[in-house]
């Protein structure tokens, strides 16, 4: 059977440089989709990043409480 | 796809200075995003006051007077007075309403000045390192209570919202807290309330914000938004205290 790629849903934006990887996008999405990654910023924060993009349905939970205005979302 | 989150149009875009995880910056999200909705950023006019949130100034794109130290429940008073046809309304800590303002708080909602005043208690002296504040919790440590707040010596944790609630010129009191996104919610309505209050010439309007200070509670931001419900729910419990009904909404839901 042939395989269809689902369109994902939602699609999220971090914009890196503003983030400080308090983490509360982690804990704020839903399907846990969120981690605190490795990588490091100009300011020397590790930031967020979404590590199934095809999964988000574009809640907006982790936008919502982010501190530092960091995420775009669309659906 | 059309977007569904963005940065509220009343915040300038620039990065804010506060420490990862504080609770400052989704308030003043949500303070920015109600503005919007309203439609206020051309009438709004701001009395900042001194703490962590000292630079809304740079932060909101209206006009902002910085009072001193407390006094921005008194400076936002003569704003509202002389520019009634403004919107007004000032962004305060808990160091600076609750301890050095409070005289200038208790009489503006007692004189029911149409003013709207975002409160946020993170039960310490954030800006200047940690000291207990008068919403300090029994037992809770500061660098001025080391070995926890002693009621005998230092007093009880004071509750602004419930304590202007019993104030005939207050509109609108309200406690909210922006730990998870059901209580956000909630803090959104309580916030255009207290918006409202002011726009319908009700009285003061007033909103608590439970808040973190992860950096002088010394704990992760993760810890710190956990200690929320944990520790401060319990001894400021959520809630409006006081909704003067406008005359056509009486009765209503
Ligand atoms: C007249 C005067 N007294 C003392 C200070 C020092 N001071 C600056 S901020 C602050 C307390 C701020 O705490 P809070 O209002 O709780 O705000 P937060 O920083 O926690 O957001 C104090 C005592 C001052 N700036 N002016
Ligand atoms: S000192 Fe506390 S209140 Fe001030 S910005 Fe840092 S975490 Fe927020």
């Amino acid at each position: 059977m042939p395989v269809t790629a689902i369109e994902p849903k939602g699609k999220v934006t971090f914009r890196e440089d503003r983030c400080k990887g308090c983490g509360l996008c982690v804990m704020a999405c839903p399907r846990k989709l969120i981690i605190v990654s490795s990588r490091l910023n100009n300011e020397g924060y590790h930031v967020a990043e979404l590590v199934d993009p095809d999964r988000c349905n574009g809640c907006a939970l982790c936008a919502e409480m982010c501190p530092d205005v960091v995420i775009e979302v669309w659906r | 796809m059309k977007q569904v989150f963005k940065r509220p149009d009343c915040l300038v875009d620039i990065p804010f200075h506060f420490c990862p995880g504080c609770h400052h910056g989704i308030i003043h999200r949500v303070v920015a995003e109600v503005l919007d909705e309203f439609n206020l950023r051309e009438k709004a006019i701001i009395a900042a006051s001194v703490g962590c949130s000292v630079f809304m100034y740079d932060y909101f794109d209206m006009d902002v007077i910085e009072a001193p130290h407390g006094r921005a429940a008194a400076v936002a008073t003569g704003v509202k007075r002389a520019r009634p046809d403004n919107f007004v309304f000032t962004y305060q800590g808990d160091g600076d309403l609750a301890a050095i303002g409070t005289a200038e708080i208790i009489h503006a909602a007692n004189r029911s000045e149409k003013v709207t005043v975002f409160f946020v208690n993170n039960t310490i002296y954030g800006m200047t390192g940690g000291q207990m504040a008068p919403t300090t919790m029994i037992g809770q440590l500061s660098t001025t209570t080391p070995r926890g707040r002693d009621p005998q010596e230092a007093g009880h944790p004071i509750h602004m919202a419930e304590l202007l609630a019993t104030l005939a010129g207050t509109a609108y009191s309200a406690r909210v807290a922006v730990n998870n996104v059901k209580n956000l919610m909630k803090a959104k309505k309580a916030t255009k309330q207290a918006v409202r209050a002011q726009l319908d010439k009700k009285g003061l309007g007033f909103v608590e914000y439970l808040s973190t200070c992860p950096t002088n509670w010394k704990m992760t931001p993760e810890k710190a938004n956990r200690r929320i419900a944990e520790e401060l729910i319990p001894i400021f419990p959520l809630g409006v205290f006081k909704e003067e009904q406008a005359p056509a909404e009486a009765g209503v839901g």
